[in-house]
């Protein structure tokens, strides 16, 4: 006989099963969409390169030994692969620096802009949006625009008689990291205003009344409080830097590779498909180990949100 | 806007699409941005009742690549000189004989026997170009028929050059600069080739394509470049100088094929017929300003095309230009490692 608990199991139970049943096409596609292409790319990694691109169907590691071993070409002696590294290295300090530079700046943004009256936090959050709606290449020439020895600050700096000759700006790791900052500042200003929002600024009144000084508010008070905005702020920065393709080969003149070129270089000119693949495929480690490292860390120290 | 203007707009959209659809047929053509004459096209939709829809693409491993996924809907395809043989070995055009095509007999004589279409079995001549080196005469006042203004920079140059990151081209020219021939398996040479190279490279401001624009604005002050690209900047400022280097310098030139898979073999037989007629093979040139294969051609040339040093080359300059070919696979593989070397 069914007690009314077991009944409530079951309806229950329907109701888990109607939900998966439900959604299971969305999950369906979004497993196929994603995983199908990952795994061409895992199986491609390990095959042969074809004579002009594309690949060969025959088994090979050879792709995945030389992303961390080189052969030299003049005397055959097996090696680290030093480019390699040089390439991964300039890709992960750029995409750090990239990241601690947006925090610099849109943390102070984040919190002028929650601080204003209700009215106005809106029109700042609009205001924060409007890069958004050019293209990324659009917005980098226009940095270029800006800093070029021809550019508005030095027309404007040699009008004034500030300098004498150009500065050069344009193509130095200055340049990137300028485009860089610029173009990934809104992904870090939004998750920490959001989190910024919700603050209650009580609190921080609090703070102050029992002789805080104004910096021991923002680490003890603040900071703990929009620590998953900042957190959010830094992944939705970090990964896509680690990636980026446009601004430094524009603003840093494609001289020194990044991953990105690396990689592209070996589905194009290099036709090396496989070493392309694997290659994909450990920035894509680096990416998930950096993460759950980030997470983890910061989950630790990190004050409950109450 | 009210219904009535919407309904007439909507009316003529119809009439217009109807009106496409009864045209003899269409004609895909896959071929280098910025590259193909509007003008020219436009004629030839209106000579045979085609309409033409022209897609882009950035590099001879892309196309290569998309054309061999198949699929495309694409019936001509403009591949350089290098790719023609593996288009052809990989099977993916078709045999179309244009040597037996009317328009044919105008084909400089030169060019109707190339070692990459042996008898033009497949492809009609395009444009031809070559690469050399551009330098603006207001920075630098000396000699500058050598590849040494890039791979040895004179001081007034350093820190203002830029290269054109074309791997196969830079690497034919380095080995030229230090004397061995291309495609070598030497590694003596390759070697001289890679420090060559490494050496060079902190007097470079930058790797890119983007010239025009950057010689125009004075960001660089000289660079390797294409010769129709050296042209657009000499007529915008006339200091800036293209030249021929003395150790070698590479010609290339693209080629008008039909796919395999195409769709409209004869309106893209059509095409290539066309395109060898004189009148329209200077359409072509003064668009892309490169020069091209045709006889005839050069009473309908631009003015400022027809004794231009860019395309017309100089009889001194003549003998040291050379056919770029495609090397070996293990050679590429080299010219990769290389190149790789070079932008770590």
């Amino acid at each position: 006989m069914a007690t009314a608990e077991e009944v409530a199991k079951a309806a229950e139970r329907r109701d888990v099963r109607d939900r998966w049943l439900l959604s299971a096409p969305a999950l369906l596609v979004i497993l196929l969409a994603a995983t199908g292409p990952l795994l061409i790319v895992l199986v491609y990694s390990f095959l042969t390169p074809g004579a002009y691109g594309d690949v060969k169907w025959q088994f090979s590691s050879d792709a995945w030994t030389s992303v961390f071993l080189e052969r030299d070409i003049f005397d055959d002696t097996l090696s680290l692969a030093a480019a390699h590294v040089t390439i991964f290295w300039r890709s992960i300090k750029l995409a750090i620096v990239t990241t601690l530079a947006t925090l610099a700046l849109g943390f102070p943004t984040a919190y002028f802009m929650a601080t204003r009256s209700e009215k106005t936090r809106d029109l700042w959050l609009f205001l924060i949006t409007i890069p958004f709606w050019t293209n990324l290449l659009i917005r980098t020439f226009a940095v270029l625009q800006i800093i070029r020895n021809e550019g508005i600050i030095n027309t404007i700096l040699l009008k004034l008689g500030i300098i004498s000759a150009p500065i050069q700006i344009l193509y130095t790791d200055t340049a990137i990291l300028i485009g860089m900052a610029y173009v990934y500042l809104p992904l870090m200003v939004l998750p920490i205003y959001a989190s910024m929002e919700k603050l209650d600024f009580r609190l921080v009144e609090a703070g102050y009344d029992l002789y805080a000084t104004r910096f021991k508010v923002l680490r003890k008070i603040i900071f703990p409080l929009v620590k998953p905005g900042v957190i959010a702020g830094s992944i939705l920065v970090f990964i896509p830097a680690l990636g980026a393709y446009v601004t430094p080969s524009v603003l840093g003149g494609g001289k020194n590779m990044m991953l990105s070129n690396l990689i592209e270089l070996q589905f194009g000119q290099g036709r090396n498909w496989p070493l392309g693949s694997a290659l994909s495929i450990t920035v894509m480690i680096i990416v998930m180990v950096a993460l759950l490292a980030y997470v983890r860390n910061a989950g630790k120290s990190g004050v409950r949100h109450g | 806007m009210n219904w009535k203007t919407t309904a007439t707009a909507m009316g003529l959209a119809l009439l217009a699409s109807t009106g496409l659809a009864r045209a003899e047929g269409v004609l895909n053509i896959y071929n280098w941005g910025n590259y193909t004459s509007p003008d020219v096209i436009k004629k030839f939709e209106d000579k045979y009742n085609i309409k033409v829809t022209i897609t882009d693409y950035d590099s001879n491993d892309t196309a290569l690549a998309k054309v061999r996924q198949g699929g495309t809907g694409f019936d001509i395809a403009v591949p350089s000189q290098t790719y023609v043989p593996i288009w052809i070995k990989e099977g993916l055009v078709l045999e179309t004989d244009p040597g037996k095509m009317e328009n044919f007999k105008n084909v400089a004589p030169e060019w109707a026997n190339p070692d990459f279409d042996p008898g033009r079995k497949y492809s009609v001549p395009w444009a031809l170009g070559t690469v050399g080196v551009v330098v603006n005469t207001d920075t630098y006042k000396g000699p500058a028929d050598s590849w040494g203004i890039i791979f040895n920079t004179p001081d007034e140059l350093k820190g203002k050059v830029n290269v054109v990151p074309e791997m196969n081209d830079v690497i034919f020219a380095a080995i030229k600069y230090v004397g061995g021939q291309q495609c070598t398996d030497d590694k003596a040479v390759l070697k001289k080739v890679r420090d060559t190279l490494v050496a060079a490279k902190p007097n470079w401001i930058a790797m890119e394509y983007n010239t025009i624009e950057k010689m125009g604005a004075g960001d660089f002050k000289a660079t390797s470049d294409w010769n129709g690209s050296a042209l657009r900047q000499r007529l915008a400022n006339p200091a800036i100088h293209y030249n021929y280097p003395k150790e070698g310098y590479g010609l290339w030139s693209d080629n008008v094929v039909v796919l395999k898979e195409a769709k409209n073999v004869d309106n893209a037989k059509l095409f290539q017929n066309f395109i060898m007629d004189p009148e329209n093979a200077a359409g072509l040139s003064a668009f892309h300003r490169y020069a091209n294969a045709i006889t005839g051609s050069d009473k309908y040339m631009p003015a400022d095309m027809k004794d231009a040093p860019e395309v017309v080359i100089p009889a001194d300059a003549k003998p040291k230009g050379e056919f770029q070919k495609m090397c070996a696979p293990e050679i590429q593989d080299i010219y990769t490692k290389i190149w790789t070397e070079l932008q770590k």
